[in-house]
């Protein structure tokens, strides 16, 4: 009995992925647990094993197209068994939900493709499909955010708003043709002579980070809070440590960055000032007993934030060799989805940019994130009143007001200050 | 005109009605089990006996489907009597008077005669009265035409649909959740109507529509409350009448907010929340629906005693506040 290869579901609300690459190609013998293929998804690139040795057949899965989750993108037969070559085997109609490998009754008569079975049956509400029919949208281009992928009123009014600018053009076959999800800037192309621009398509990533944000700052009231934080102390210890760092194999067995105690810092902030360790959900608020700080990793083509967990309880050698790891992985595409789901909190620094000032977007489940710019020499009035030179941090705390309140997040910003500024406080 | 307004109870509203139509009309009479000297199983007709005597307050014999075919009989004849059961439940030792004579007569003799009479039901569970005497059954009269099958739910509905009942000229069935009988509300003094086939938007909402019978109607309006501090704007309808049936005003509720849930106490299968339903899946309202219909109705089994597993088996507060969340949230 052939076993099949379905493209599993490896991230929450995944409906779709990509095969990026295989590792094997059709008549190649596999074994169980062998790296049959990578999927590319929102956030990350999955390997997936073979979950049976034998010769790989039927590989339908093609690299770089979407496929619905569930599906099946090849086969494995044990040696010598008959490979159908007739029954083409495909998943069962593959809707958005099914959930790991679907282990039973495969049709194999089925002769549609698997985009035309997924077209022609999108589960949508009755309104969402009256909305999308009034303003000729194809269902089967939208994502759906209800219950089992449900496409549902908001979906298709997320999706229209966004192409309303598109309609304008009264180019039907270009509106057609046009994802949801595009962004209005479509319009602008008349303005554009031809030739003179190329088209990318977005990536998974790309449209994540856009739908996100879009959420989080449409619905999330941001408000702002700025300080500047001599760095001058911090620095010095910085150097003292790293100094200090034991040789192991020859080499430093850590090297602090500024970042690193920025996120110390931030970790033992949030400690400090639990009512503000919070995520706000509509039925409750969610209090948190460990500060799980996320930083914000830039990418190619575009960002991520992994997860340093129960940060106000690890060393700064810790924190700062996991982020490494983290940071080095993220670039690679190679988190795991529990490695950047979630967190309490967040920092983002684009300090080494020598950015001076700036403010960061809220990543919910987070309450607030802390924006980061560069440490540099300022003059600044000492406490005996005399005009000096420091070098200075500027930071932005950005802080969602359902949650935590202008005190509050003062309370937490002063709270971080102190700590940047007298940073042996951090060490004990 | 406006007549004072007091507050007074359902079971005062619905002595007072009937006291007001029998001083307005001597063909209005009273018939029932105990509804003389001992003022009625649940003390509805209190001392009306002692007020219109005992010829226009009539006590009737243990026997339902004697005392109902007198009613019925009275009331082809020229009388407009009200016909009390002590618990709705005996309805089923009347049903060949009700469904196939009250409810046909004006149909089978051409128009020749009317039946001008109004049978009030005490329902519901609640009272530790168990499963012979606790069932809301409103659903069975609601699928004869012929009748008319009225849950007023607060004391004012009551006294003024009580009213339009004895003044109309067909049967009308009216099932009072016998919960509701020591509720107060305000009353306006004197006679007034309330339509027998119009539905009230008690609060008006605009994500989430709570269709509620009888009783339902204030758990709705208590979890609308809670829902409301939530951010989830619950609209409640008051249904009133099951038969006939008020689609427009469910209709437009559903138009607007996209989401409904009925909420009865009366078992969930075939039940009013059904009719519901499949109405609206029928009705203009269907390209309107973001969301399932949800049902919220009594359990598929008898009352049971046990106090706990009676509260258990028709829908409570809670429940409704978990469906209307689950709706509003999309996780449904």
């Amino acid at each position: 009995m052939a076993t099949e290869v379905i493209l599993p579901k490896v991230d929450m609300d995944m409906a779709t992925g990509k095969i990026s690459k295989w590792f094997f190609g059709e008549g190649d013998a596999v074994k169980e647990g062998d790296v049959l293929f990578e999927i590319e998804t929102d956030k990350a690139a999955m390997e997936i094993d073979a979950p049976a040795s034998g010769v790989l057949r039927n590989v339908t899965g093609k690299e770089g197209v979407d496929i619905p989750v569930g599906s099946a993108v090849a086969w494995i037969y044990a040696e010598g068994e008959t490979v159908n070559e007739t029954a083409v085997p495909l998943a069962p109609p593959a809707t958005a939900e099914s959930p790991l490998p679907v282990s039973e009754a495969k049709t194999p008569a089925a002769e549609v493709t698997v985009e035309q079975k997924v077209d022609s049956a999108p589960r949508a509400t009755p309104l969402a499909r009256r909305l999308a029919r009034e303003r000729e949208l194809d269902l089967a281009r939208l994502n759906g955010s209800g219950p089992r992928g449900r496409i549902v009123s908001a979906d298709v009014l997320g999706a229209s708003n966004m192409l309303v600018d598109a309609r304008a053009q009264a180019d039907p076959a270009a509106v057609q043709s046009e994802a949801p999800g595009s962004t209005a800037g479509e319009n602008a192309l008349r303005h554009f002579p031809d030739g003179s621009y190329e088209l990318q398509a977005h990536s998974s990533m790309r449209r994540t980070i856009a739908r996100r944000l879009v959420e989080a700052k449409s619905s999330v009231p941001h408000f702002y809070l700025k300080a500047d934080c001599r760095l001058d102390a911090l620095l010095k210890l910085r150097a003292e440590l790293n100094a200090a760092a034991p040789l192991v194999e020859n080499v430093p067995a850590y090297k602090l960055s500024v970042n690193d105690l920025v996120i110390k810092a931030y970790a033992l902030a949030l400690a400090g000032a639990p009512d503000a360790n919070v995520s706000w959900m509509d039925e409750h608020l969610v209090r948190h007993s460990h500060s799980d700080v996320g930083v914000a990793v830039s990418v190619p083509g575009g960002l991520i934030t992994p997860i340093i967990r129960q940060a106000e309880q690890k060393s700064l050698s810790t924190i700062s060799n996991e982020m490494k790891d983290l940071a080095a992985r993220a670039k690679a595409g190679k988190l795991k989805p529990n490695e950047y789901q979630g967190g309490t909190g967040a920092v983002s620094n684009l300090g080494m940019y020598g950015v001076k000032e700036f403010a960061a977007i809220i990543n919910p489940p987070h309450s607030t994130i802390l924006a980061v710019g560069a440490g540099e020499k300022r003059p600044v009035v000492t406490a005996e009143g005399e005009l000096g030179v420091a070098t200075v941090m500027s930071v932005t705390l950005s802080t969602d007001h359902r949650a935590v309140d202008g005190a509050l997040g003062a309370e937490l910003l002063a709270k971080f200050r102190a700590l940047i500024e007298n940073p042996l406080s951090m060490l004990v | 005109m406006n007549a004072p307004v007091r507050e007074i109870s359902y079971s005062q509203a619905i002595q007072e009605a009937m006291a007001i139509a029998m001083e307005a009309d001597e063909r209005v009479i009273l018939m029932g089990e105990d509804i003389g000297v001992y003022g009625g199983a649940f003390q509805v007709t209190g001392d009306l006996v002692d007020r219109f005597g005992s010829d226009r307050v009539m006590d009737t014999p243990i026997s339902e489907l004697g005392g109902a075919g007198v009613a019925v009989g009275a009331a082809v004849t020229g009388l407009r009597p009200i016909f009390e059961f002590q618990f709705s439940d005996f309805a089923a030792l009347a049903m060949e008077q009700i469904v196939n004579q009250a409810a046909k007569m004006r149909y089978m003799l051409g128009g020749a005669v009317s039946v001008p009479l109004v049978m009030r039901f005490p329902a519901g569970s609640g009272t530790g009265a168990a499963a012979q005497h606790s069932q809301s059954l409103e659903a069975w009269l609601g699928h004869v035409p012929g009748l008319k099958v009225i849950q007023p739910a607060t004391p004012h509905d009551v006294k003024g649909m009580l009213l339009a009942a004895v003044a109309d000229p067909d049967p009308v069935m009216i099932f009072e959740h016998k919960l509701l009988y020591k509720m107060k509300g305000p009353v306006p003094e004197g006679h007034y109507t309330v339509p027998l086939d119009k539905a009230e938007v008690r609060r008006e909402g605009r994500d989430v529509s709570i269709v509620a019978t009888s009783i339902m109607v204030h758990k709705a309006l208590e979890a609308a409350e809670v829902l409301a501090g939530e951010g989830i704007s619950a609209e409640v309808i008051d249904l009133r009448s099951i038969r006939p049936l008020d689609r427009e005003t469910v209709i437009a509720s559903v138009m607007k907010t996209s989401r409904l849930i009925c909420v009865y106490e009366g078992v969930k299968t075939l039940g009013v929340g059904a009719e519901i339903s499949a109405m609206i899946a029928e009705s203009e309202a269907f390209d309107y629906l973001d969301a399932p219909i949800l049902r919220l109705g009594g359990s598929e089994t008898p009352i049971p005693y046990n106090p706990e597993l009676e509260k258990a088996a028709v829908p409570q507060v809670p429940d409704i506040i978990d469906a209307a969340r689950g709706l509003a949230r999309g996780v449904r």
